[in-house]
């Protein structure tokens, strides 16, 4: 049990420092298996509601969408700070852990204005494989239905 | 110094700067001051057009409500037992405060304010208030008082293909003839006879002024130019055939463009030069394998209704915006995703995958987030300067080239007729 916890606080933290370091050319390989990527909110997330801010459920649409940041796709430069707080374990088995994650990202625009982006939680499903855990779905639940301006950057 | 006494004295700098060339020209005031912004408030958002609102489906039983808002003013939108849907200013006429609080619901018999308990039908009549005849014979309303000359404003409805639109005026148009057959005909071509189903809300809150958003989605001209990831990914495989159409107000228009198989073969010719060169490619091609939808080839349909109305078709991905101005310098552009009620679980995930087009995270709309607050901020100190529209000259006309600011001029158009400027 501590030591899946450990392992997913772990993941998570890499995961974070990946963004946050602008290597967004590794962070597709935190996704495994099914590589189910969603952003929502809260609201349609309570709802029911499918469809996401964004979506992706293959390698390659995690691939393509930092390809797109990188070179088509125009915002002004600016960097995130996520900081994760501690996993919830909802269900543990021999073969798959879900967690509940919170976090909160704040977002750094080229001309220093700092402002909290996004809070939410990330609903993660891992599969264990040989004694790690893989990320294979995550949901991205914003607590709030509002995105500033646009979302360029991954939470 | 005479100067005509029906326009409201907020109205009259612009009215004096608005620049000689016309259409041509805006003055960039018009996206700075409090005072242009209150005049449209009024002569706008409460004058003669015609307010999307919600759709049927998301007030479908008797008792559903939704809260939104027209320009500044808050509305209640709900469906009563008779079937018919209501819209009501969602302020008390008490003190003014909000009467409903939330956002959606459903089973609302009425709506009473938290303040003093004063209620309401869902026709927006006032039917109760708190301790009227007073307690033990002491206090209490006048008998003067009476009830059905009190109450929130209300909206005139009319419903096309689903989608509920209001008015506070009573001098609008019927919205056939506000739109115009050339525009209903391209929303019955995507929503006509269709249940659609709502996929998700998102807001995105624009840095800048309504009419730059509304400007953007009117801009053919910028799209090829600003959005490149079509472009970048080499995506457009067959040339496309496309058109503008601008209503006779102006105000409305729709924008699409259609495979052309005849070029297209042309252009797949040229193509195959091309694509040794391109160092880009998707690695999931699948975001654009879609359906073929409506039968006409036409791959993407901007429509837009005056003054803050959206009707999107991107390949499947469907959406309905809504343009909430919230001060001189913030906009709210809520989308609301839809798919149908007869889609097969494949082709709803083709729209939720297709949805990675549009949005607040959208391949081909991130940037119209962003670029609004460029020219805001661009504009800071300009304001005695003016834009200038003069690509596909200076007529707020019908258009077969898409290389054309002739939609953006329609805006303007309906915009000074509107605003008396």
């Amino acid at each position: 049990m501590t030591d899946t916890y450990q392992k997913i606080a772990r993941s998570q933290a890499e995961y974070a420092r990946c963004i946050d370091d602008d290597r967004l050319e590794e962070w597709p390989g935190h996704f495994h298996g099914a590589c189910v990527y969603k952003i929502t909110t809260a609201a349609n997330y309570r709802d029911g509601l499918e469809a996401g801010i964004v979506f992706a459920n293959s390698p390659g649409m995690l691939t393509d969408r930092v390809s797109a940041l990188r070179e088509a796709n125009i915002y002004e430069r600016q960097s995130y700070r996520h900081i994760i707080g501690q996993p919830s374990i909802l269900f543990e088995d021999a073969r798959e852990v879900r967690s509940e994650t919170p976090f909160l990202v704040a977002r750094i625009l080229q001309d220093g204005d700092t402002d909290i982006f996004a809070t939410g939680r990330y609903l993660d499903l891992y599969k264990l494989e040989d004694g790690e855990v893989k990320l294979n779905e995550r949901t991205v639940v914003c607590d709030s239905s509002r995105i500033d301006t646009l979302l360029a950057l991954p939470l | 110094m005479a100067e005509p006494s029906t326009m409201p004295k907020e109205d009259r700098s612009d009215a004096q700067a608005w620049p000689a060339e016309g259409l041509t020209r805006v003055p960039y005031r018009v996206f700075q001051t409090e005072a242009s912004y209150t005049a449209e408030q009024q002569r706008i958002f409460h004058g003669p057009s015609w307010h999307y609102l919600a759709l049927e489906v998301e007030v479908a039983e008797p008792g559903d409500f939704r809260t939104t808002r027209v320009g500044d003013t808050p509305v209640i939108v709900t469906r009563d037992s008779d079937g018919e849907i209501y819209a009501f200013e969602n302020r008390c006429a008490h003190r003014g405060a909000l009467i409903c609080l939330d956002a959606q619901g459903k089973g609302k018999k009425d709506f009473s304010c938290v303040y003093h308990a004063w209620t309401y039908d869902r026709k927006g009549n006032l039917t109760g208030i708190a301790f009227k005849d007073g307690v033990k014979g002491k206090g209490g309303m006048p008998d003067t008082f009476r009830m059905q000359d009190h109450g929130p404003r209300k909206l005139r409805i009319a419903l096309l293909h689903g989608l509920i639109f209001g008015s506070f005026s009573e001098q609008v148009p019927p919205i056939e003839e506000y739109l115009g057959e050339e525009i209903s005909s391209r929303i019955e071509r995507v929503l006509g006879g269709r249940t659609p189903v709502v996929l998700g809300r998102f807001t995105q809150v624009l840095p800048n002024n309504w009419k730059l958003y509304m400007e953007n989605v009117k801009d053919s001209y910028h799209a090829s130019i600003l959005h490149l990831f079509f472009t970048t990914f080499e995506l457009n495989r067959l040339s496309q055939k496309g058109a503008i159409i601008v209503d006779e107000s102006g105000g409305h228009h729709v924008s699409y463009s259609a495979i052309d198989h005849e070029a297209g073969k042309d252009q797949e010719y040229s193509r195959q030069q091309l694509r040794s060169d391109s160092e880009y490619r998707l690695a999931d091609p699948s975001l654009l394998r879609g359906f073929d939808e409506y039968h006409d080839g036409v791959t993407l349909q901007i429509l837009t209704v005056f003054p803050t109305f959206v009707l999107q078709q991107i390949q499947n991905a469907i959406a309905v915006r809504q343009i909430v101005p919230r001060g001189v310098g913030k906009t709210d552009l809520n989308w609301t995703y839809l798919g149908f009620a007869d889609d097969t679980p494949a082709q709803r995930l083709t729209r939720i995958k297709q949805g990675n087009l549009v949005g607040p995270a959208g391949y081909i709309s991130m940037e119209d987030g962003c670029v609004g607050g460029f020219v805001q901020r661009g504009i800071a100190g300009a304001s005695a300067q003016q834009a200038v529209l003069e690509m596909g000259g200076g007529e707020a006309q019908s258009s077969e080239s898409r290389v054309t600011e002739a939609s953006v001029r329609g805006f303007w158009k309906a915009y000074r007729s509107n605003m008396g400027v």
